[in-house]
């Protein structure tokens, strides 16, 4: 069997919203290609809603596939809306990840509170769904996946 | 679509004139070899054949080659048997920083188990130092084991003057040969060393199936212990087939060989131009002297080794990569990390193995789709050489 589903090939395959948008509201990267993997996501905000949004994606299979979906999750939503989407959405609406890859959508989800920040430290506003989120985390993102209730605690391999 | 197969360093397909000499020792001549009717002592005559089919590879006496379930168990067989034979005389083994899982998590266990490693550093060309290696020589040291060629990198070790370091010191001396096996001269003769591993699936033989070489007079303890097989050093019954099937691989790697190593490198050197000079921020990883002859080991920058993989593989083509996102516990390979390769240029490195089946039409079909993927990733990429790491 392939290690990833139709789903995740299809988006890493034909990614949605590849790219970078120019003059964007919000632009904000997460994960160091040291640790393995990096995103970066910019976003367009039109009165408090997500009308576009671009990743550019330096990862796994897993990794691409994530950013695609966390970027056809945010569109249309407002920025309250799109900072309570989780890692655990992202992983479902591809139909499932195998447990090692978990820590790819834990990025993608920290990509898009990247983003936001950045457009909320630029307009000066708050937001309760970004409490607590460090966009210059330092940690290991093949190291983070343990910590994370997604995995179920299956992924004791990663040290 | 076209498959194209470029992971010969992973296993290699069972010749048909390796399976055809295999198959009548399923359900014909299934005879067990230590039956004394005849159809038992047929079967132990075509063991002793393939003994000596190996044996010849080697240039070693038939009787120095023990049959094995593989290069796994032939590894751990030299390093537990060594240290078990040798334990009044010390607990310190000598080895390297790249040695395949088989040899460094053997090692692992017996430091829990009292021994001392030493794990020798390698130079930016992908070899140890023999000046380093004969420093870290103690009057504990029982063992040095240093491969004989690396399966990722494909690089020689320096086996005769590690061999003659080993003799002066009176210290066995171990190698992993498995990925040398066929690939590049072995002459045990010409040679001071008293272990190697071998594997038949690494040389178009059947998997599962090996040979540990024994110089003669060399004592260590046995490891699988039973019945009386293999002059009672490695019990259980022959995997006769497979055993079959390992002597006529070894046969035809050494009628081959001449041919075998110019095919796959040429391919492999075609190849290895191409890229480099097609493809811009593309880095060879270690020496191509005296480089096992279908081996490229190549860094794409800014673009991630199991995405390479994937895109690779959904157009029909098999490589493998030292990425951490491809292993199954993350940690990027322990033997580009051992030849200085920072990890972030790591996480885009490539393996590709040439055999001889690979056609150049096959390499050219690669040339293009490669291209095409780096291009595609890379624009996918948050990093470029424009905007750095
Ligand atoms: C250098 C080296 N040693 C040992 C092994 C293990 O051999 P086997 O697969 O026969 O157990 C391999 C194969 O992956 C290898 O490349
Ligand atoms: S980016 Fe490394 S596993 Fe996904």
């Amino acid at each position: 069997m392939a290690i990833y589903n139709e789903k995740v090939m299809d988006h890493f395959m034909n990614p949605r919203n590849m790219g970078e948008i120019e003059n964007a509201d919000g632009k904000g990267t997460y994960g160091s290609p040291v640790c393995g993997d990096m995103m970066q996501i910019t976003i367009k905000v039109e009165n408090d809603v997500i009308v576009d949004a671009k990743f550019k994606t330096f990862g796994c299979g897993s990794a691409i596939a994530s950013s695609s979906i966390a970027t056809v999750l945010m569109v249309g939503k407002t920025i309250d809306e799109a900072l309570a989407i989780t890692n655990k959405q992202i992983v479902e609406e591809l139909g499932g990840l195998p447990n090692v890859k978990i820590h790819c959508s834990v990025l993608a989800d920290n990509a898009i509170k990247a983003a936001i920040y950045d457009y909320a430290q630029k307009s000066g506003k708050t937001y309760a769904g970004l409490e607590g989120f460090d966009p210059n985390a330092e940690e290991d993102h093949h190291d983070v996946a343990c910590d994370e209730e997604a995995c179920g605690g299956s992924c004791e391999k990663i040290k | 679509m076209r498959q194209v197969y470029l992971d010969y360093s992973a296993t290699t397909p069972v010749k048909k004139e390796v399976l055809d000499v295999m198959l009548p020792y399923f359900s014909e001549k299934y005879g067990n070899p230590s039956s004394l009717y005849t159809l038992g002592q047929e079967s132990k005559d075509a063991i002793t054949k393939a003994r000596g089919q190996v044996a010849s590879l080697i240039n070693a006496d038939p009787a120095e080659v023990f049959f094995t379930a593989g290069g796994t168990e032939s590894d751990n067989w030299a390093l537990f048997g060594a240290v078990d034979a040798l334990k009044k005389k010390g607990n310190h083994i000598i080895t390297t920083k790249i040695e395949h899982h088989a040899i460094l998590h053997s090692c692992e266990f017996l430091e829990k188990h009292g021994c001392d490693v030493t794990y020798l550093d390698i130079d930016c060309e992908g070899r140890v130092n023999v000046e380093d290696l004969e420093a870290a020589i103690t009057d504990k040291t029982i063992l040095i084991s240093v491969m004989f060629l690396n399966n990722e990198i494909g690089t020689v070790q320096p086996i005769k003057e590690i061999g003659e370091i080993a003799k002066k010191h009176g210290i066995l001396f171990h190698t992993d040969g498995v990925q040398a096996l066929g690939n590049i001269p072995i002459d045990l003769k010409s040679l001071n060393v008293d272990l190697l591993s071998m594997s038949s699936h690494k040389i178009y033989g059947p998997k599962g199936v090996g040979a540990l070489y024994v110089k003669k007079g060399v004592k260590i303890s046995n490891y699988i212990h039973g019945g009386a097989q293999e002059i009672k050093r490695r019990a259980g019954t022959e995997n006769l087939p497979g055993i079959v099937g390992f002597g006529k691989a070894a046969e035809l790697a050494k009628e081959n060989f001449d041919s075998h190593v110019k095919h796959c490198s040429d391919l492999r050197n075609y190849f290895v131009d191409k890229v480099l000079n097609n493809i811009p921020n593309t880095y060879l990883n270690a020496t191509m002297d005296g480089r096992h002859p279908g081996n490229a080991n190549i860094t794409f920058e800014f673009v991630e080794g199991e995405a390479m993989l994937l895109s690779l593989d959904m157009q029909g083509i098999s490589v493998s990569t030292g990425s951490a996102c491809s292993s199954a516990s993350l940690v990027p390979s322990h033997v580009l990390t051992a030849l200085g390769i920072p990890v972030e240029k790591i996480h885009g490195t490539l393996r590709f193995t040439f055999g001889d089946f690979t056609t150049k039409e096959d390499v050219d079909y690669t040339l293009e789709a490669l291209t095409n993927i780096v291009n595609k990733l890379r624009q996918i990429s948050p990093v470029s050489s424009e905007k750095g790491w």
